[in-house]
């Protein structure tokens, strides 16, 4: 049974629907990502979880319970702002130590608890410090201290990363992930960063204009999006105009002077979405001349025009001797590295 | 660079600001040196003032329990004008804090709007619905039968302090309402989140962090409470002096002006030692959340 579950959530501001018919079940222990860009409804729905905003529509179950007839303060949730949220006026451990007071925790136990949480994000010995005395990766900390110190049952994290610097953001990354899979504490991540929602989570759920896009692992959305929304936004991608021609059997997909067996259940124009990476140089395939090419240390990047329409071209950098700025080349990529969806209006 | 260049630069700023400083120079500091000599010098009845160095004044104030009745009253009746508008204001900065855009901007006219009408106007609004028997809201109360005889407002402590509370309370409301522009918008939500009932986010995550915002507003109010002239001369009338009516009084009815400016001088520095002394203890007990 779903640990967490939201079915058909909805959010009305006046006339404007902000998310819409969000249905998601979350396992316990699981790790989440809200994945979309701004104003795409992802942080409505973490308030909404939260309780700082009523669904105007659906329903929000924990554990089979309906959560949202449960004021804020007793869901019991650990919340990360993107702010952090800092009581400024209190030291790090009291930052911490205030959900427990508020939980009538005895103090000796409030006090080795407070201890453990800071230890555990690498704050030892900075409990008396006040956070506008603190770097914001260290403010950053005290707020996941603060967050899982009253053991949530679900952790809400709203971009928590994003006013750190990229080096500190990576390295936060990294910990975020080691501390959830040691606690296990099912984690719900809302963030634009795509990044950050691969390396992080177990589940994506792509948004876009308040609708779920896809919901899959950070595997499945990236090589099998959904969508043209879900392929460009996860990562850079090639949309290639094709068709599909039923006239030579067996029916066959072209896009420009490359063509392969047609898949199943498609006709007419259909657009076909290669990754860069998967992407290689043969003797056959779609014409293409290079434009640019950029050494990037392991990786080669080209920019080339092709018959389609400009495409990019990522290579290993392995020692082969590669095409040079100018070049005619041929672009070829195997059938299973591409997703083929009918295109729209055409 | 010359040496004659490095001087001319060095006195290039002073050149800069001479113009203000002495403005600065000539209508404050020799005013009130001059006011501080006055305090000084001999005064009668009919010789007028003798410019001698003589502690008379000084020796007046300090033994005559007239004076010391007076500055009693004038700060009893600033601090409690500071605490009535640090009672009223911080919570009503509080409210207006949260109101949606529209009604916010309209009420922050509704609450500045009085500082576009002078101080006389205002306190004689408040003479005009409590004065005596002929007073609007003593006549209402009276022919209603609430009352029998007219609320007590003129010539009282209660109506200073009333009318001197209406005419600060911008000052306290302007002070509170930064503060709470440098709170986190999120911090209500993330106490909720931790099990805060709304009673203890106020009083322990909303307090702490407005009560500089409130201490800088009452160190405001208070010093132009202890000073204000208009709203005591209005209201107090001559039969509650404070030192400002006061020194008013031994300048332009007595005519005994070292008397007058002894007790104005007294007052200036009575209030900035204060204001220094409380400003210099909120620095310190604030310095987390003034960084």
């Amino acid at each position: 049974m779903a640990y967490l579950e939201l079915d058909r959530v909805a959010k009305q501001f006046g006339a404007q629907t902000v998310v819409d018919d969000f249905s998601l079940s979350v396992g316990k222990g699981e790790f989440i990502s809200f994945l979309g860009p701004s104003g795409c409804g992802k942080t409505t729905t973490l308030q909404m979880i939260a309780g700082f905003l009523d669904p105007t529509r659906g329903a929000i179950r924990l554990e089979g319970k309906d959560l949202t007839a449960i004021h804020p303060a007793k869901r019991g949730l650990g919340i990360v702002f993107q702010s952090y949220a800092l009581f400024p006026h209190m030291t790090a451990a009291e930052n911490v130590a205030f959900g427990l007071e508020m939980r009538n925790v005895p103090r000796n136990e409030r006090a080795e608890r407070v201890r453990a949480a800071l230890a555990m994000v690498g704050l030892a010995g900075f409990e008396d410090r006040h956070p506008r005395r603190m770097s914001g990766g260290q403010q950053q900390r005290v707020a996941l201290a603060r967050a899982l110190v009253i053991k949530p049952s679900v952790l809400l994290l709203d971009e928590p990363l994003s006013n750190l610097d990229a080096k500190l953001r990576e390295e936060m990354q990294i910990e975020l992930r080691q501390i959830q899979r040691t606690i296990g504490t099912t984690t719900i991540l809302v963030t634009h960063d795509q990044n950050e929602a691969m390396s992080l989570s177990d589940r994506i759920v792509v948004m876009s204009q308040g609708k779920i896009e896809q919901i899959g692992t950070p595997q499945e959305t990236y090589e099998r999006p959904a969508s043209a929304f879900v392929s460009q936004f996860l990562g850079k991608t090639n949309d290639f105009a094709g068709t599909i021609d039923r006239t030579v059997a067996p029916t066959q997909l072209v896009a420009g002077s490359w063509r392969a067996p047609a898949p199943a259940g498609l006709g007419g124009p259909v657009t076909v979405s290669v990754r860069p990476e998967r992407i290689g140089f043969g003797d056959a395939g779609l014409g293409a001349k290079i434009i640019t090419r950029i050494f990037q240390g392991n990786h080669w990047l080209f920019q080339c025009e092709s018959e389609c329409g400009p495409a990019i071209v990522i290579r290993q950098n392995d020692g082969q001797t590669q095409p040079a700025e100018g070049d005619a080349v041929r672009l070829t990529w195997r059938p299973e590295d591409m997703s083929v969806r009918a295109r729209a209006g055409a | 660079m010359s040496a004659a260049a490095e001087e001319g630069s060095a006195r290039t700023p002073w050149a800069l600001t001479a113009p203000a400083l002495m403005l600065f120079v000539g209508v404050l500091l020799i005013p009130l040196a001059m006011t501080v000599m006055l305090s000084f010098h001999d005064w009668g009845q009919y010789k007028g003032i003798e410019p001698v160095f003589i502690l008379k004044n000084w020796r007046e104030i300090a033994t005559d329990p007239y004076y010391a009745e007076m500055f009693w009253r004038t700060f009893r009746i600033a601090i409690l004008t500071t605490l009535l508008t640090a009672l009223l204001g911080a919570p009503e900065a509080y409210i207006l804090n949260r109101m949606s855009g529209r009604w916010k901007s309209f009420f922050l006219l509704v609450i500045l709007g009085p500082l576009l009408i002078s101080v006389v106007a205002r306190t004689l609004g408040w003479a005009l619905l409590f004065g005596g028997n002929n007073g609007l809201v003593n006549k209402l109360l009276m022919s209603l039968g609430v009352i029998r005889s007219p609320i007590p407002f003129m010539f009282t402590e209660t109506g200073v302090v009333v009318a001197l509370a209406h005419v600060m309370m911008p000052f306290m409301v302007l002070s509170v309402w930064a503060a709470l522009q440098r709170l986190d918008p999120q911090i209500e939500n993330a106490a909720m989140s931790l099990g805060a009932g709304p009673v203890t986010i106020i009083r322990r995550i909303i307090m702490p962090q407005i009560m500089p915002g409130v201490l800088s507003g009452a160190i405001i109010v208070f010093s132009l409470s202890a000073s204000a002239f208009a709203t005591p001369a209005i209201i107090g009338g001559r039969r509650l002096k404070v030192a400002a009516t006061l020194a008013y009084d031994e300048f332009l009815n007595t005519l005994n002006w070292p008397l007058g400016a002894a007790v104005a001088t007294l007052l200036l520095v009575a209030l900035v030692l204060i204001v220094v002394g409380s400003n210099a203890l909120i620095e310190r007990r604030y310095a987390e959340v003034f960084r």
